[in-house]
């Protein structure tokens, strides 16, 4: 599978990157590169091997249900540029 | 033929029940409601660089418990997915939910609308976090957000589309309410947003393949929910008669128009690009905790439901009624316990009668009725050992309910001495009673006698008022007909 600028455009604009036209191109060629050595690691046959969710083959820790964070809202809202009555301001969103 | 005769409804529900965890999914925040804005939100939750998630080890707990509880198959190892949209109030730019390998797959609920019973289907169930609020009053043109509640879990429940009306939609959420509540795995607080459904609907002609659907977000009330979907309905059928198309679209409904109104375009909406999470691994669960859970689990509503017709004779709509939530029916099985079995139908009766429109009156859940089981069955104990009259109880019961027998489990009895309430039994003095009444009302008494069957109610009517409701109306009515000589 190969991607064209406009699937880059697309990939960009849902990960909110702003792309200019020589870039899309070379992160066009870039990502064709990995795609390409992704086909050929589906070219090794695979039948019968469960697939991996991670690359270590443990599974995961759990924690008890403790509350254990204090409370760190100044620390926090000091390196915010925009707080109010408690709440981080950020520019206005209305769907 | 009418309109709707013409069109079929396929609705499916998605579920988001808030789990009841003292912290949060991934971080160990507190989940405690109503707290100022961020004093719960710590680094993990507001996504600062290089924080790690830990999974809640009771999050899953409540997974494995619902699973079981709806007989569906629990994952021996599920993962944890990158759900990746940008919005404010979603601090890593994506939410951690479950895309692949769900935590529990399938399973189902029984509803009933009406006489009917039905079965749904369920589709998956998978743990995620939460996200934070927006709050989009004015603060000089920007956005307020609060993140205490990002990170809380969720269990978000999918059914198939498997109903076909509001009715069906409504019953759905209702058995799943009562069920997430019952096992005690989330607290149902609907205003609190602890319970909130996503309907997707969409209308076709009969046979016809799907529809195109659209999906109503954070129904927060049952009374919304069946609104939004009407309205949805007629919406749609309108579009497709007038030659429009339906759109795929996120919809919201306004409580105060009652319609439903597009929220954004899916052109990008659903493209959330998910991904396994590299910061967590497989979640693995295995037999022995899934017995350990099976074993802390209370007797399911469906179960108790048989019982309940089997022990004590109950009709399969008592049973229904009564195990409709967890806190009715353990205040019915305390109450029988002490009553004694023979007067479980009594119990039942009475629970579904006045303690629930008492409690429907005052808007208070079962949980706060200012009534024990202690002494409800103090009263019942009356009306079974003929002291009291029926009509006489349901006074009494209203004292009981205002609290002026006090607290104890004899309150009843209290009650009923010191308002002299005590039914009449003594048929000298009913008799006594009687005559007076017949001399009092000769025009009845002819009018009966003239073949007037009212005339004879009237007269009991008249015996009773005269002691105050404490005979006993069968002793009268029987006691009367002898005297009239019928």
């Amino acid at each position: 599978m190969l991607l064209n600028t406009q699937d880059i455009s697309r990939i960009a604009r849902l990960a909110r990157i702003e792309l200019s036209d020589a870039e899309n191109a070379a992160t066009c060629d870039q990502l064709n590169g990995i795609l390409g050595f992704i086909e050929q690691l589906q070219a090794v046959d695979t039948t019968g091997v469960e697939p991996m969710a991670h690359a270590v083959d443990v599974v995961q820790r759990l924690r008890p249900d403790v509350a254990t964070e204090i409370d760190r809202r100044e620390a926090f809202q000091a390196i915010s540029p925009d707080v109010e009555a408690g709440l981080f301001l950020v520019p206005k969103v209305i769907e | 033929m009418n309109r709707e005769a013409q069109w079929e409804v396929v609705i499916g529900l998605e579920t988001h029940a808030q789990l009841q965890t003292k912290s949060k999914i991934f971080s160990g925040a507190s989940t405690a409601f109503g707290a100022e804005p961020n004093r719960q939100a710590c680094a993990v939750d507001i996504a600062l660089p290089g924080v790690l998630p830990v999974l809640n080890r009771e999050a899953v707990v409540c997974a494995i418990k619902f699973g079981l509880a709806v007989d569906a198959a629990i994952a021996p190892r599920s993962i944890f997915a990158r759900k990746n949209y940008f919005y404010p109030d979603l601090p890593k730019g994506y939410q951690i939910s479950q895309f692949e390998i769900p935590v529990v797959l399938g399973g189902g609920l029984a509803i009933r609308v009406g006489e009917t019973e039905k079965f749904v289907h369920l589709t998956r169930a998978h743990l995620e976090e939460d996200a934070g609020k927006s709050l989009h009053e004015d603060f000089h043109g920007k956005t307020g957000i609060d993140l205490n509640r990002a990170g809380t879990p969720l269990l978000e429940i999918v059914t198939e589309p498997d109903m076909c009306s509001s009715a069906e939609a409504v019953a759905y959420a209702k058995a799943l309410h009562s069920l997430v509540t019952w096992i005690g795995i989330c607290d149902g607080n609907m205003q609190e947003g602890s319970f909130r459904c996503d309907a997707n609907v969409s209308v076709r002609r009969p046979g016809a393949p799907l529809g195109t659907r659209r999906e109503i977000k954070n129904l927060n009330s049952f009374r919304f929910l069946q609104q939004a979907i009407d309205y949805e309905i007629q919406w749609q059928i309108n579009e497709i008669e007038e030659g429009r198309k339906i759109q795929q679209a996120t919809v919201l409904f306004d409580p105060d128009t009652g319609e439903t109104r597009s929220m954004r375009s899916k052109e990008d909406a659903h493209d959330y690009r998910y991904f396994p999470d590299p910061d967590l691994l497989p979640l693995e669960i295995t037999p022995a905790w899934i017995a350990e859970v099976k074993a802390g689990l209370p007797e399911l509503p469906q179960a108790m439901q048989q019982r309940l017709q089997a022990e004590f004779g109950l009709s399969p709509y008592d049973a229904a009624v009564l195990t409709a939530q967890r806190a009715v029916a353990d205040f019915f099985q305390k109450t029988v316990a002490l009553v004694g079995t023979a007067q479980a139908k009594l119990v039942a009766n009475w629970l579904q009668g006045e303690v629930s429109a008492r409690l429907n009156r005052e808007e208070r859940d079962m949980a706060d009725a200012p009534i024990s089981p202690e002494q409800l069955a103090g009263l019942i104990a009356r009306v079974a050992d003929n002291t009291i009259s029926n009509n006489i109880a349901k006074k009494v019961f209203d004292a009981l309910w205002n609290g002026e027998g006090g607290d104890q489990a004899n309150a009843a009895d209290q009650i009923i001495e010191k308002q002299g309430l005590k039914q009449i039994t003594d048929s000298g003095a009913i008799e006594k009673i009687i005559d007076e009444v017949l001399a009092a009302n000769q025009k009845s008494v002819e009018e009966f006698r003239a073949g007037k069957e009212k005339a004879f109610n009237a007269l009991v009517g008249q015996a009773m008022k005269a002691t105050k409701g404490k005979a006993n109306p069968q002793q009268v009515n029987d006691l009367l007909k002898l005297k009239l000589g019928s």
